[in-house]
């Protein structure tokens, strides 16, 4: 569904992604993880279109995303760091994305009255607290029943309740066949959800493994402990 | 398009600098007139009017605007929008607050008290000169990240134009009065859209008789109909010209 290739980018002197090829299919739930500034919201604003490459390719269902817009269509993003017009209240913001998409389909509102939105629905965004600002970033995402979700630190934020609710609502989505691609650092979090991991680090990709290969090459049963081991080993190999 | 500009056309309304501006217009435009016997004295006071405050407060609330839209513009990009349209519909909601205001502000008693070529002129410079100072804050908002530093470039834009370049030029005429260069500041004019809108105004108000040797080569080329087409494209190509460089940039911005 997406494929990347050789993908670059710099931010002035300093190389954000280092030559990353991925490729992800439709029914994985994929988790990025990695160190803070390794590069993983710059890939998934790659993939947005919000960030431009300097070299290499994205493709969306076989086509390429550059200069494209439509296949956003298909896609519900919920950044990291919502942050949306200061004087519109939840209503209107809601109202406003609704009509810029037009979209006939179903809309899917389960995250709305999961999260009770509705009550707060004339509260203007700037008095929002940083948790609710991620609920309204969460009913955005799964609004209008997108192909592929992209989640930037879904839970971060949250209270325990709540990131309860969008986990179920994630492991819904994900028997419905979509992609689902999380970054998080709470890896005990991601242990019933994902199927495959990417880590990054410094810009690249250390690997990209189905979840039951990586636990049965380390003989671990929680991925927090596999990762932890993969990455002692590699401390322990000679520098070259 | 139409709904994005309508998105941002609301947001403008609701912000009330806009509102207050088209008051502060037409109030001064009502009392000028009121206060003068002759529409002519009137015209002239309105035409300091528009020279000044229409390109500040245009380039000014534009740049803000931008600045403070940039949440917006984020939410829009992940969404299934192309970022010309968003840009695009951006300057045109920008651009149709500002005529607007001038408009009802400064074009209503312009039209009720001079209604004839001079008046239609005013009006018609009054809303170039706002499109083309939005088009400079698109410009200055889109130079640098750093909001202090793209209102301060837009402030020294709008004195470049309104008070530095006519400086420049008056030390020009002086150090060079003894050559022949009334052609040349036709030419120089060019360079100023504050200065094309002024001297088209002027040329047709009865003070024009005043400006000696300079104002009658003006009058010979700002006179003539075609004169006045290519000043309104070169009037034109100052609000296009801003607006593509700042267009072709956000194309290739990371957000």
């Amino acid at each position: 569904m997406i494929e990347i290739k050789e993908l670059q980018k710099k931010f002035g002197k300093f190389e954000v992604l280092k030559n990353i090829n991925l490729s992800c299919k439709k029914g994985e739930c994929i988790a990025l993880i990695g160190p803070n500034g390794c590069g993983k919201t710059t890939l998934i604003k790659s993939v947005l279109g919000m960030v431009l490459p300097d070299s290499g390719t994205i493709h969306f269902n076989g086509n390429s995303v550059l200069g494209e817009y439509l296949y956003r269509e298909k896609i519900g993003y919920m950044p990291q760091i919502g942050r949306y017009p200061d004087n519109m209240t939840i209503g209107q913001i809601i109202e406003m994305i609704k009509k810029i998409r037009n979209s006939s389909d179903d809309l899917d509102e389960d995250l709305l009255h999961a999260f009770e939105l509705e009550k707060m629905f004339d509260k203007q965004m700037r008095t929002l607290s940083g948790g609710t600002t991620q609920k309204v970033s969460a009913v955005l995402a799964f609004l209008f029943n997108p192909d592929v979700l992209i989640l930037d630190e879904p839970t971060a934020g949250l209270d325990p309740l709540a990131a309860e609710v969008l986990k179920e609502k994630i492991i819904k989505e994900k028997e419905k066949g979509k992609l689902i691609l999380i970054t998080s650092h709470l890896l005990s979090e991601l242990d019933d959800l994902i199927t495959e991991i990417i880590f990054m680090q410094e810009g690249k990709v250390h690997f990209h493994q189905k979840v039951e290969e990586l636990k049965t090459t380390t003989g671990e049963e929680k991925i927090s402990k596999a990762i932890a081991k993969i990455l002692k080993n590699k401390q322990n190999e000679p520098n070259h | 398009m139409n709904r994005i500009i309508k998105i941002i056309l609301s947001d403008i309304i609701r912000n009330k600098i806009v509102l207050a501006y088209t008051l502060i217009l037409s109030i001064l435009s009502w009392s000028s007139f009121a206060l003068e016997d002759n529409s002519s004295k009137g015209l002239l006071t309105i035409l300091n009017v528009i020279l000044f405050t229409v390109p500040l407060v245009s380039i000014l609330f534009a740049t803000i605007y931008l600045y403070n839209s940039a949440e917006f513009i984020e939410l829009l990009l992940s969404q299934p929008i192309k970022r010309r349209k968003i840009w695009l519909s951006l300057f045109f909601g920008l651009s149709t607050a500002m005529v607007f205001a001038f408009f009802i502000g400064a074009g209503i008693p312009l039209l009720v008290n001079s209604p004839d070529s001079i008046g239609f002129m005013m009006l018609l410079n009054g809303c170039l000169i706002s499109v083309i100072f939005v088009a400079l804050a698109f410009l200055s908002s889109i130079l640098t990240r750093d909001k202090a530093k793209g209102i301060g470039l837009a402030i020294m834009i709008w004195l470049y134009f309104a008070l530095l370049f006519d400086g420049m030029v008056l030390f020009l005429l002086f150090q060079l009065a003894e050559y022949p260069i009334e052609n040349m500041m036709v030419g120089i004019t060019a360079f100023s859209p504050i200065d094309l809108a002024r001297i088209q105004i002027l040329l047709h108000l009865d003070v024009s008789a005043m400006m000696g040797y300079t104002g009658a080569i003006f009058k010979d080329f700002f006179g003539t109909s075609v004169g006045l087409i290519v000043s309104f494209v070169l009037l034109s190509l100052w609000a296009i010209i801003p607006f593509f460089i700042s267009m072709r940039k956000f194309n290739k911005k990371d957000l």
